[in-house]
């Protein structure tokens, strides 16, 4: 059938509206065997049920609650048969108190009950589903009911429903007039006055832009945090499957080798030759296996920390290291990740591009943040844009500042062509 | 020498076992976790214990854990840590607590298979056998009397950490003995280290240059 309507895009509705009722020729009628009403239809009983409707959600979100504080207040205010205000303490004190607390507790529910009520009316009726208001975050009772009542979505939906009835008296009224009078302009007219609703409602029930672009964030900044997590466990899951594997495979050879290469004592030379050699070759393999699964994830920056992970690095580092590291307390692991692999491509670069012959690695814990300085007194250049003049060195410095990104810390270089160079990170431990 | 090895890998653990036959060390127990080696080192008394750090059930420094607690029930014990990694941490733990009839090497070494039977053998012998990467990092982190050696009296240090004896630094080095001892005996001095009857010079200088941080 014609009759697919757009059902997620209420601003769609009325240049559609026109178009919408002869069945085409050659497709089948719809299952159901009777043709489901055209928009203009739809349009009109949408606004028609419009009014009632708000009717009841006004009385139960306004009417109700006038209702509740008019006897209280106008005690306190004219006073009782005539004595004056609070001449019949504590009855009115008591009826003030009702009031507020069923205010205080119900009035939030009962607007979300009636933006639900109306949600099905736009969605059974129009075809058009709004979208969905900010959801409140669960929590305890206390803090859902300052939520609603704080959170500008539920002033929102009070204003539509508050003010509802008005307009939904005048289309109740001057649509059914239009098909009387001028049927051939009834069908935009219902439409137009159904997209006016639509546009409103999607205003007042729905999400604002700014509140969609907080929920949007929230969600980038939660898959975010997935991504790094993901990673760091994908790289601690290959370092457990090589160091089980491949490294134990190969020990194990490399010990075959070497009992060969003693035991074997009679056999021809070149023999021998190719022996040794292989066995050489595959020592050699195995200390580079090594260095690079150490690289992926040291198991020891689960198991110690920083300190002692950081240590392993800057001795190993060609270049001579003084450490530092004050850290009382532990951070979280995907910042300890962040802050280790800083030191190591720091020190890389500090050896690899800026030649330098000193370098100083300072982690420090302050409260909550993590603060890791690399400096060295190589021949500086380094640049986070990867144009620097020291080649590779930027790429790898923009993907640890990605990195440090990704765990809300930032990271800054100050390297003036000549050096020195001093790479500064600050992360926030509990990340 | 009766011999308890741990090791979590089969393949490893089957291979250390036919080594040390090989060379006629016999292996009494080989398990495969901490707590059956702590059983089986109750069990079989060995003169040995190999064990590897990284084993179940958390995969950290189990065998760490479980060489002190077995030097803490029976300090006769000698016990060779086999490691993946070298890391000084683990090395200090084990060094901080005894000076002699321990071993940190890392697990390659066993592909020379004659250094790594004569480093069990030295350690069995109540010696230390520490690998050539531990020493360079602990040197490498060490703050000032270090700076004072000669290149030299380093690499004697270096060689005295990993447990060897004057001739065999001599052999390594192709320096004569008298050579040796004139280092060492500068190695002492530097260190303010001056002969007395109630230590062991030759330790304190290692351990000196191992923990002095």
């Amino acid at each position: 059938m014609v009759e697919a309507i757009a059902g997620r895009d209420y601003r769609g509705l009325m240049s559609s509206v026109d178009r919408a009722d002869p069945p085409r020729p050659g497709l089948p009628p719809t299952p159901a065997g009777t043709p489901r009403p055209g928009r203009a239809t739809r349009a009109t009983l949408h606004l028609l049920a419009g009014l009632p409707l708000s009717i009841i959600d006004s009385t139960t979100v306004v009417g109700v609650p006038v209702a509740v504080w008019y006897w209280p207040v106008w005690r306190l205010i004219y006073g009782h048969a005539g004595y004056g205000p609070l001449s019949d303490w504590p009855i009115t004190p008591i009826l003030l108190v009702l009031a507020a607390g069923l205010t205080l507790l119900v009035l939030p529910a009962r607007i979300r009950a009636a933006t639900r009520r109306q949600r099905r009316r736009f969605r059974h009726l129009l075809a058009v589903e709004l979208p969905p208001p900010p959801p409140i975050a669960a929590g305890p009772p206390i803090d859902r009911l300052v939520q609603e009542w704080t959170a500008p979505t539920t002033w929102r939906q009070f204003l539509y429903h508050a003010v509802a009835p008005l307009p939904a008296a005048m289309t109740a009224v001057a649509v059914p007039v239009c098909w009387l009078l001028a049927p051939p302009v009834a069908p935009r007219t219902a439409g137009a006055l159904a997209d006016a609703d639509a546009a409103a409602a999607g205003a007042l029930l729905g999400t604002s832009p700014a509140e969609a672009l907080a929920r949007q964030m929230a969600e980038v900044a939660h898959s975010r945090a997935e991504v790094i997590a993901a990673t760091d466990a994908e790289r601690r899951r290959i370092e457990r499957d090589l160091h089980d594997g491949a490294q134990q495979r190969l020990v194990s050879l490399a010990m075959k080798l070497g009992l060969a290469r003693v035991t074997l004592t009679d056999i021809p030379e070149p023999a021998r030759r190719t022996l040794d050699e292989a066995h050489d070759e595959l020592k050699a393999a195995l200390a580079e296996l090594r260095t690079f699964v150490r690289g992926l994830h040291p198991p020891i920056l689960d198991d110690r920390g920083l300190d002692a992970a950081l240590s392993a690095v800057t001795a190993n580092s060609p270049v001579p290291v003084r450490l530092r590291v004050r850290v009382a307390d532990r951070c979280a692991p995907a910042v300890e990740a962040v802050a280790y692999f800083v030191v190591c491509e720091a020190l890389t670069n500090a050896a690899k591009h800026a030649r330098a012959s000193r370098a100083e690695v300072d982690v420090e814990r302050t409260g909550d943040r993590l603060r890791v300085v690399v400096s060295d007194d190589g021949c500086g250049g380094a640049r986070l844009d990867g144009a620097s003049p020291v080649g590779a060195a930027g790429t790898g410095l923009r993907g640890l500042a990605q990195r440090a990104a990704a765990v809300d810390g930032t990271l800054s270089i100050v390297s003036p062509t000549g050096g020195p160079t001093r790479i500064t990170v600050e992360l926030p431990c509990g990340w | 020498m009766r011999v308890v090895i741990a090791e979590d890998s089969v393949l490893l653990r089957e291979g250390l076992v036919q080594l040390l036959n090989t060379f006629e060390i016999a292996v009494v127990a080989a398990v495969a976790d901490a707590d059956s080696l702590l059983v089986a080192t109750a069990e079989h008394q060995p003169d040995l214990v190999i064990v590897d750090v990284r084993m179940p059930p958390t995969y950290t420094d189990e065998g760490i854990r479980a060489a002190l607690a077995i030097r803490q029930r029976r300090p006769r014990t000698r016990i060779v840590v086999l490691s993946q990694y070298v890391e000084e941490r683990y090395a200090v733990d084990l060094l901080s607590t005894w000076s002699s009839g321990i071993g940190y090497l890392l697990k390659d070494r066993v592909a020379d298979v004659a250094d790594f039977v004569a480093a069990l053998r030295r350690v069995a012998a109540n010696g230390t056998a520490l690998d050539p990467e531990v020493v360079t990092q602990l040197l490498q982190r060490r703050a000032n009397p270090i700076d004072r050696l000669t290149g030299r009296e380093l690499d004697v240090i270096q060689l005295m950490a990993e447990g060897r004896s004057n001739t065999a630094i001599a052999t390594a080095l192709r320096i004569s003995p008298s050579a040796v001892e004139k280092h060492i005996n500068g190695i002492f001095t530097k260190l303010e280290l001056p002969p007395t009857d109630t230590d062991h010079r030759r330790v304190l200088a290692v351990l000196r240059y191992l923990h002095g941080r």
